[in-house]
This record gives structure tokens, C-alpha cells and sequence, in this order.
């Protein structure tokens, strides 16, 4: 693996609400990059590089590393954008990593960000598909996901209910993070008679749309220490964008979940997820997913995720709490939604998370979702990682 | 820095309009060129690093388009968002992490595709300057105007570049213009916006670029020459054009200086055998040298009348005919890094340059070259 | 394998993407719209750590990353930094060529804004002119509540 050891030494993210009209785009960077630094207790200069992620067409700005340097604090620093669609704010993280883990950089800061409100952000989204093949029959986001959700169901007998029983998990850890956008609980009948938007998603199965950035910094073994009494080194990362086009897709399963997840646990010798693991933070952008990934991911196997998330496992309290942030059914400012989740991981290993804190977390997984069916994904650790 | 290498290059012909040719095509044939050169196969890539841009390729996640032709299925794979340069540093940092042995890195847009000056119109602030109307062609000029004022070049000296670089790529297969043109062809050509004539101009082109890097270790287990990577930088400058000094630049400088240092090179202007840079327009050509350290201030006109920077002089630049001869945005940083291997490696066919065993290739994102990302290349470790 | 495309000519498909936005200004760049729209007065915000004044403001500075708390009045008048005359058509234009686009560093102003300037002739511009905002009769509170640049009389 790496040589160099990398840990997260400080967070920052906007309170998180569907509009933000008091702040440009820009402005609400330097709001999360500002957070980041007192966080870390580290001023601008002391950052030497800078990787920023969002999604272009959701704001309409093309070059958005350049244009962004009033806020992110590029003047006069290299600043560089990675951007893989959902999966951005996960792949932000992975980027920090290597550019900190290379030596060429002992701080990083990293940025995630989006400002739904200021586009269509459907008329958005069907440009990621291929103009010829796929766009014109392409239903928005959610087509995609009613399509694995249908998959699922129909192999394992899993019901709407189920899926409801994720987003009322998710919605009522929400009300323990004062940054998640939707701070308010729903039941499961609330769930299921909310308007259906594609069979079987609800609207209380889906994430909103959200206006919010996240910062994180990343310094090397040896500064990371005197910069935080706890810092959340980076284990490992993996990703898989392991589709182009929809029809190639394999519904019913997240293949690339499942090879990301693999490679992931075996770099970092962790043969038995569910016991070794003490939270994830999964990007899941709808209710479903909460049961199918998770089972992609190693946690329990093929057919078994409804009963391991109605056994309360997953709740706060449980064996392997779920998304203690409320996830991205609360909250989902797209570029930063990966990064958030990553932060999220980070303020639990740092012992951080306030009311939303889980005890005891030695290890954490954050990922990224997004594209034509991808995943990106973190391993988080207290210790230091044995490489 | 550990020791990386480039290996392997791979390029499609830079044309006006690849009709015939989707991203991912131009991406197929690229990245099994460069396997190829390299004497590998696709399972000897560790990881991928694609750089496009959505606003150019009219998709957003513009990634997804070339995934698959660039063999990452089953591989670690991300995406950068900017010029080649940038994201080959990403890929770069991939190997240096220890993470991975060998990174390929792809870069592509297709300029045919869409109408190039809305495109860069929407790169200014949208509250501000974007109403205003200007694109990367009436900035371009107001750097030019500048630069010319503050350092008295003239439109003659900045045509002379065109002459230059468009004459080169007579010698190069894969250029869009090879031509034969005279100062007075260039003074004459449309004037598209003061001072820039049109053939001051590059045009908007398709192509795409990979290329392999591998670490000290698996550097010469597929090919007996690969070119090494001495340093390597970038930094931005101030957004809104009304922050900077638009006749200097002072994040190449900047960049240049990190990467000269990397690189252990004291004298650049000595050291440096050949270079490849970013000549969007004609007086760039100039102002880059200078930045770099490769000319005096404000010299780099009457150095170029001397003839030091043509293929036979002390210094070639753009032997290769560079982004006047054609302009492939995002793939342009990176092919300009293809043809500094090139040169390295003596495999530059017609336009070799003699003795290159020091290159330099830059690459730049954003209006009127506000982040720059430099690379210095050698022949010897 | 022979070639698919041998008499054949390639279809191309066109489309065009329409995404519609709209941009939040936020409270920093509204007060300066406002200003221009009911004042016709050009405002910009002042670093107090290093006492640099922007114009377009900005809520906080870019070097010293401290909130810009301090709001001043900048003169109307400027001086020209550099220019270009646009004599193509280019697709971006708002109006037909030839267009002229200069820096112009206001006076109080440590940045320069970013106009077109008008009822001059192309010939007769040179960097360092003294320029004036014109405003617009009509205000919307955007940049074009000015309508342009013209040289000082």
C-alpha cells in the first residue's frame, strides 16, 4: 500500500439547507474552508495544495477550480479539480490522499460543494448519459434506481416497506446533526403514502436537493499528530466506475460496491466487515440502497439486508450503526455529499460527532455513489494503519 | 520526489472535425497506441486517471464517456477536470503514494462539437462578467494588448510565432495546419479581436492524448527508454481578470520556479534543451518563455527574430507546431508532454530536435493562462 | 476488417443541451447591484489586514482570508488598463461587433472592473485614457445598470 501515512486532521461544512441565497457559490465555499481551518486550528498559508470537486452543469460554471480561489483560498496556490459525478466528494478524499501520501504536499485541502438550487438539476443529469444510446430514454436519476430496487425485489421478495424502514433510520439520525438539511423524523405509513415517484421510490425514500459545501484537511505522519490529538488516518480507498452505459448495467446488485469493497478490505487485512467495522457512512441516495449495498459490501450476505436493518443493527445503539449523520436522505449537496460522508467518518474516529457520535470507533468506511452505477470508498482508522 | 517515469505515449491525429470518431473511440485508438509504445497490455495498468471537461463535451460526469475505452472496468480510476498536465500530476501522485506501479492517463475533448466561444464564456463569473459577453478569444486580447504594451513586442514579433509553429508542423503527421505563411500572411489574416489577428489564433480542434507512468521499479520492464520525470509544479493566479496583471504571470513563475527546484536546475534559460508550451495564441508563446525564465523579460520577440527558438536554435520550441497548428482542448497539456517524450527519446521523426536530454512541457486551465502546470522531463534518472 | 465507413457518410446527430440557471447573488454582490440600480453609486468592500479595496466587493479577502467588513464608495471615474475591439461576431457577443472591452481601475479601487466602453473609436483608445461609468436610464440592478464606459470629457 502507501508508504507515507495520511490522516484527516480537520472538518468544515456549511449548515446545509435547500437554498442558500444569502451566498454565491464561492462564498459558500469559503464558509466550509473557513470551518475546515479553525477546525484544524491552521490559517490559509499553511495549506499547500488544493483539490476541489463538484458537479459543472449544476451551477453552470465552467473551470471551477479557477473561478473558485477567492473562496477556496487558490490564490496563488495549486489548486486542481477532480470531479467523477456522485462520487465527486468521495473522490476529492481519494485525491487529497495521494497528493499528501506523493510528498510532494504535507497539507491538502480538500473542497466539496454544490448549489442544487441553481439549476435543473435533472436537466442536468441526463447530459452524464450517452447522447445516442441511453439520454433520450434516460428518466432522471431516479429511473435508474426504481430499476435496481425492482431487481432486487423481485429476487428476494423484499417490500416498499422495507425501504421505508432505512429512511425512517436516516431521518431520525438526522435530528442528532445540526448541519443535515431535513431535521425531522418520519414513520414508516409517512413514508409509504408519500407521492410515488417511480415505483417503488417514494418521495420520503430520496434524498433532496441541497445547497452545502465540505472541507476537509489532510496532513502527513508527523504533522497530522501535532495538529490533532486524535486524527482519522486514511487506511485505504478504492473505486470502481464499472459501467459506461445503462444496458451493460447488472440490476439488482452494486457491482461495483461489491469489487470496490473487496479490494478495500483485503489491503487493509479485514476479513469480517460487519464485526471489524464500527460505523459506515454510506452514500446512499435512496431508501433501497441502505439494504442492498450493504449486502454488496460484505456486511451480511446476498438476500439478508431487510432483516440485518429491521433487527436495529444499523440504528444508533446497534452493533454497526448506519449513516449517524442521517446520510444523504437528509441532505445532499451533490459534490460534497462524498466528502461529507467522509468528514462524517472523520468526526466519529476524532471522537467529534457530538450528539451523533458513536463510542468506541476504532475503524469507519465512508463512500461515494454516483455516474452510471459507481462507487468510491475510504476506509477510515483511530490507529495508525500497519503499512 | 521517488523516481517516475513516462513510458508509454499514444496519440489520434489532431483534425478539425473527427467525424467519424466518438470520445471514445478517439480514447480506444489513443490508449492502445500508447500500450503499444509501451510493449504492455492492458493488465499491466494499475490504475486510470481520464481528464475532460463536461461544459466542452456537453455531458456532465464527462468521464463516463471514456471509461471503458480506456480499460478501467475493473480498475482504480478517477477523472480530473482541466487541462492534461493537471490531471498526468494526478496520475503522477498516484504512483508516488505507493498506491500503484503504473498509472495511465488520457485526455480528450472534442472542440467540433460545440460552439467553442460559448463554451469559454461560461468560465467567466456569472454575476458579474458573464453577461458582459467576452470569451477566451476577447480576453485573450486584453492580455495580449497588455503584454504588448509592457513590454513593447510587437504585432510582427508575435506573428513570427505563427510563422514558426505552423512551419514546424509541416514536419508532423498528427498536426491540424502544417503551413507555409510569412509575418505579412499573419498581419493580414482576419483581425478577430485587437491585436489578434486570426492566424494568431489556434483553432478548436479534436484529438486525444495517453500517456503511461510507471515507478522507478516497473520502469524498464516493458520499454529500454523511459523518460523521467525531474520536476513537476503548478499554482494558480487571481480569478477575475480585473485581480491580476494580465501582461505578467506570476503563477507560472511560481510553478516554474517549484518544479525547477524539484528538478535541481539552477539555469533554466542554459538548461533547458526543447519545450513544449501552450501557444493558444501567438504572444502566449512569448509570455510563457519569459515567465519560465527561458527568455529576458520582455526579450522573448527579439529572441525569437534571432532564430533561437526555432528546431535548429539553442532553445526549439513547439518543434512539434504546437496548439497554433491544432488545438485539442484538455488533451493539449498532455500532448505537449507526449511530444517533450518524444524529443527525449529521439523518436521525433522530422521535427527531432538535437541533443535533448532536459524538456520542459506546460500545460494551463482557466482565461488568459491563470493556472499554469509545468513538467520537466529528463533522459537520465 | 474492412471499413464500415467506406461509402458511407457518417450520421451525425445534433442535439443541444438546455439547462436552465439561476444564480444566487448572495448579500455581498446584491448590495453592489443595489447600489448601482437605486444610488447609481459603485461600491466596493476593503480588507482591513491588508487594506486592499475590491471592486467587483468581495465578502471576504482572497489573500487574507478575513471577512471584508468595511464598505466604501469608489469613484465612477477610472483609468484604462488594457482593452480589446471585437471585430468578429463572435457567438458570446450581446450586440453586433465590433464590441469594445476594457480593465478599467477605478479611482479608490485596487482592482479593476471589467466593461465595455463606448462612444469612442477604435483608434482613438489607449491604455491609460481616463473613463467614466455611463449609467443606464433604466435599471435592473446588473452589471448593465452601467451601461458603459465612455472616455472622460
Amino acid at each position: 500500500m502507501g508508504k507515507r501515512r495520511v490522516a484527516i486532521v480537520g472538518t468544515g461544512q456549511t449548515f446545509h439547507k435547500s437554498h442558500r441565497p444569502d451566498v454565491n457559490g464561492q462564498e459558500l465555499i469559503h464558509e466550509a474552508v473557513q470551518s475546515a481551518l479553525n477546525d484544524a486550528g491552521m490559517k490559509i498559508g499553511d495549506i499547500d495544495a488544493i483539490v476541489i470537486g463538484n458537479m459543472d452543469h449544476f451551477e453552470g460554471i465552467n473551470y471551477v477550480d479557477c473561478w473558485s480561489v477567492d473562496g477556496s483560498g487558490g490564490v496563488m496556490k495549486p489548486i486542481i479539480k477532480l470531479t467523477t459525478g456522485g462520487t465527486t466528494g468521495c473522490t476529492v478524499g481519494i485525491g487529497g490522499y495521494h497528493m499528501v501520501a506523493s510528498g510532494i504536499f504535507d497539507k491538502v485541502l480538500v473542497i466539496g460543494w454544490e448549489k442544487n438550487s441553481e439549476s435543473d438539476t435533472t436537466g442536468a443529469i441526463t447530459t452524464a448519459f450517452d447522447p445516442i444510446w441511453d439520454r433520450l430514454v434516460f428518466a432522471g436519476a431516479i429511473s435508474g434506481l426504481a430499476a435496481e430496487a425492482q431487481a432486487y425485489m423481485a429476487k428476494y421478495g423484499a417490500t416498499d416497506k422495507d425501504g421505508a424502514r432505512v429512511s425512517v433510520r436516516d431521518r431520525k439520525h438526522a435530528c442528532n446533526n445540526p448541519h443535515a438539511q431535513l431535521r425531522k423524523e418520519v414513520t414508516i405509513d409517512e413514508v409509504l403514502a408519500s407521492p410515488m415517484l417511480a415505483d417503488p421510490i417514494h418521495l420520503l425514500d430520496v434524498c433532496p436537493r441541497t445547497d452545502g459545501a465540505c472541507a476537509v484537511i489532510m496532513a502527513c505522519e508527523g504533522i497530522a499528530e501535532k495538529l490533532t490529538p486524535i486524527p482519522d488516518w486514511i487506511w485505504g480507498t478504492a473505486n470502481r466506475h464499472t459501467y459506461t452505459y445503462l444496458n451493460d448495467t447488472a440490476f439488482g446488485g452494486l457491482d461495483s460496491m461489491a469489487e470496490a469493497s473487496k479490494e478495500l478490505f483485503k489491503k487493509a487485512g479485514i476479513r469480517e466487515p460487519r464485526k471489524e467495522l464500527d460505523v459506515i457512512e454510506l452514500y446512499q441516495p435512496y431508501s433501497f440502497a441502505g439494504i442492498i449495498w450493504i449486502e454488496d459490501m460484505g456486511i451480511v450476505p446476498r438476500g439478508k439486508g431487510a432483516e440485518y436493518i429491521w433487527s436495529g443493527a444499523t440504528d444508533m445503539g446497534g452493533e454497526l450503526p448506519i449513516n449517524p449523520s442521517g446520510g444523504v436522505i437528509a441532505c445532499n449537496p451533490i459534490g460534497a455529499t462524498g466528502l461529507i460522508r467522509c468528514a462524517e467518518v472523520a468526526l466519529q474516529i476524532m471522537g467529534k460527532a457530538e450528539a451523533r457520535q458513536v463510542p468506541d470507533v476504532n475503524l469507519g468506511v465512508s463512500t461515494g455513489f454516483g455516474g452510471c452505477f459507481w462507487v468510491d470508498m475510504i476506509l477510515h482508522g483511530k490507529n495508525k494503519p500497519a503499512f | 520526489m521517488d523516481r517516475a517515469a513516462i513510458i508509454g505515449l499514444g496519440m489520434t491525429r489532431i483534425e478539425a472535425n473527427k467525424v467519424r470518431d466518438t470520445f471514445a473511440d478517439m480514447a480506444w485508438e489513443a490508449v492502445n497506441k500508447a500500450l503499444s509504445d509501451a510493449g504492455m497490455t492492458i493488465d499491466d495498468i494499475d490504475n486510470v486517471v481520464t481528464t475532460s471537461n463536461d461544459f466542452w463535451d456537453g455531458r456532465t460526469i464527462s468521464c463516463m464517456a471514456v471509461g471503458d475505452a480506456s480499460g478501467a472496468k475493473h480498475k482504480n480510476i478517477s477523472c480530473c477536470e482541466g487541462d492534461g498536465t493537471f490531471g498526468a500530476f494526478y496520475g503522477l501522485t498516484r504512483i508516488l503514494s505507493g498506491s500503484y506501479g503504473t498509472t495511465l492517463v488520457t485526455a480528450h475533448s472534442k472542440g467540433s462539437e460545440s460552439i467553442s466561444s460559448l463554451i469559454t464564456n461560461a468560465s467567466f463569473d456569472p454575476i458579474y462578467d458573464r453577461g458582459l459577453g467576452m470569451d477566451m478569444i476577447s480576453a485573450s486580447a486584453m492580455q495580449a494588448r497588455a503584454y504588448m504594451n509592457r513590454t513593447k513586442t510587437t504585432p510582427e514579433q508575435m506573428a513570427l510565432v505563427s510563422v514558426k509553429n505552423h512551419g514546424n508542423a509541416i514536419r508532423n503527421p498528427y498536426a491540424q495546419l502544417p503551413m507555409k505563411i510569412t509575418v505579412d500572411d499573419v498581419l493580414k489574416s482576419e483581425m478577430i479581436a485587437d491585436p489578434l489577428h486570426k492566424l494568431d489564433c489556434s483553432p478548436v480542434s479534436d484529438g486525444c492524448c495517453a500517456i503511461i507512468i510507471a515507478n522507478e521499479d516497473r520502469a524498464t520492464k516493458y520499454t529500454k527508454t523511459p523518460v523521467w520525470i525531474k520536476g513537476v509544479s503548478f499554482c494558480s493566479d487571481s480569478f477575475f481578470l480585473g485581480d491580476r496583471d494580465l501582461s505578467q504571470a506570476p503563477s507560472l513563475k511560481a510553478a516554474a520556479k517549484k518544479a525547477y527546484d524539484m528538478a535541481g536546475i539552477k539555469n533554466p534559460g542554459k538548461e533547458i534543451d526543447l519545450a513544449e508550451l501552450y501557444d493558444a495564441f501567438s504572444y502566449q508563446e512569448l509570455m510563457w518563455l519569459e515567465a519560465l525564465g527561458l527568455a529576458g523579460d520582455g526579450k522573448a520577440g527579439k529572441e525569437l527574430e534571432d532564430g533561437r527558438y526555432d528546431l535548429g536554435g539553442a532553445l526549439p520550441v513547439n518543434a512539434s507546431g504546437g496548439l497554433l497548428s491544432g488545438h485539442p482542448v484538455i488533451a493539449a497539456g498532455l500532448i505537449r508532454i507526449a511530444e517533450a517524450v518524444k524529443q527525449i527519446r529521439g523518436d521525433a521523426g522530422k521535427y527531432q530536435a538535437d541533443g535533448v536530454r532536459l524538456a520542459l512541457a506546460q500545460g494551463l486551465n482557466g482565461l488568459c493562462g491563470q493556472s499554469h502546470c509545468v513538467w520537466i522531463l529528463g533522459k537520465d534518472k | 476488417m474492412s471499413d464500415i465507413f467506406e461509402n458511407v457518410e457518417p450520421m451525425v446527430y445534433k442535439s443541444r443541451i438546455n439547462v436552465p440557471y439561476q444564480w444566487w447573488a448572495g448579500e455581498t454582490a446584491s448590495r453592489f447591484f443595489i447600489s448601482l440600480r437605486d444610488d447609481q453609486k459603485i461600491l466596493g468592500t476593503k480588507c482591513t489586514k491588508c487594506g486592499k479595496t475590491y471592486v467587483p466587493p468581495r465578502k471576504s479577502c482572497p489573500t487574507c482570508f478575513t471577512p471584508n467588513e468595511e464598505w466604501k464608495e469608489v469613484s465612477s471615474v477610472g483609468t484604462l488598463v488594457t482593452y480589446t475591439v471585437v471585430r468578429r461576431q463572435l457567438a458570446s457577443l450581446p450586440r453586433k461587433a465590433p464590441v469594445i472591452y476594457g480593465l478599467i481601475r477605478l479611482e479608490g479601487s485596487d482592482t479593476s472592473l471589467l466593461h465595455i466602453i463606448d462612444e469612442v473609436k477604435p483608434e482613438d483608445i489607449n491604455i491609460g485614457m481616463k473613463l467614466q461609468a455611463k449609467f443606464a436610464g433604466e435599471r435592473k440592478g446588473n452589471i448593465f445598470d452601467i451601461e458603459y464606459f465612455r472616455p472622460l470629457k
